[in-house]
């Protein structure tokens, strides 16, 4: 356990830099919409590149223990989802 | 350095990459369907790539449980892109003459009030 040091910290700090970038324009996205639907895929995005973000933080740490984390996180953006994206048609059927 | 280590490094830095393309293509693409392309496809392979690159760091049972992992978002990435394709769909926010093939234009047909496959109200 030795972060800070080897080509795999290497690659770890450039794969968050990746990431950041990769937010950023999900942000966009989620601000811009233009429907709900879009920024539901956004948001979908965006937990999935948070679970990323976890992933990274364990192997550079290379400390299991944060796993649990990840399944957390998962299965809280898959059920928000298909929720939001459920509730979503119903609304529109309404309107 | 190790194999493994160079391994994991170009995992990892794949994944991060895959996941920026996915972002690109969120920004980028003109209507939903494409977007949802772009948001499950690339990020669920970043994911993987991460996850694999990970894994390979840890020990055996770490591992097993991100393999886990990795196994749960192949499973739901399909189930969300078809739910939000279907609420788009349903919404119209899908361009109907671009589709080249429109399956759900006949079963909303059919299962109309009045149509063949009728069940009665959802």
């Amino acid at each position: 356990m030795n972060p800070g040091s080897g080509i795999v910290s290497t690659a770890i700090v450039v794969a968050v830099l990746l990431l950041c970038a990769a937010v950023l324009l999900t942000v966009v996205r989620l601000l811009r919409g233009p429907s709900t639907l879009d920024r539901i895929v956004a948001l979908d995005v965006f937990v999935i590149l948070i679970v990323v973000a976890a992933a990274l933080y364990i192997a550079y740490y290379r400390d299991g223990s944060n796993i649990p984390l990840l399944a957390a996180v998962a299965l809280i953006g898959f059920v928000g989802t298909v929720a939001v994206a459920r509730l979503t048609v119903r609304r529109e059927r309404h309107r | 350095m190790t194999a493994v280590e160079g391994a994991s490094a170009a995992l990892i830095l794949g994944g991060a990459l895959s996941c920026l393309l996915g972002a690109i293509g969120l920004l980028r693409l003109p209507d939903l369907p494409a977007r949802l392309q772009a948001a499950t496809k690339p990020q669920t392979l970043g994911l993987m790539l991460v996850l694999f690159g990970t894994a390979l760091l840890l020990d055996t049972q770490s591992a097993a449980t991100l393999l886990l992992l990795v196994l749960f978002q192949v499973l739901t990435a399909p189930v969300i892109s078809q739910l939000v394709g279907r609420a788009a769909y349903r919404s119209e926010a899908v361009d109907r003459d671009a589709l080249v093939v429109d399956e759900m234009a006949e079963w909303m047909r059919d299962a109309a009030p009045g149509g063949p496959d009728d069940r009665g109200p959802a």
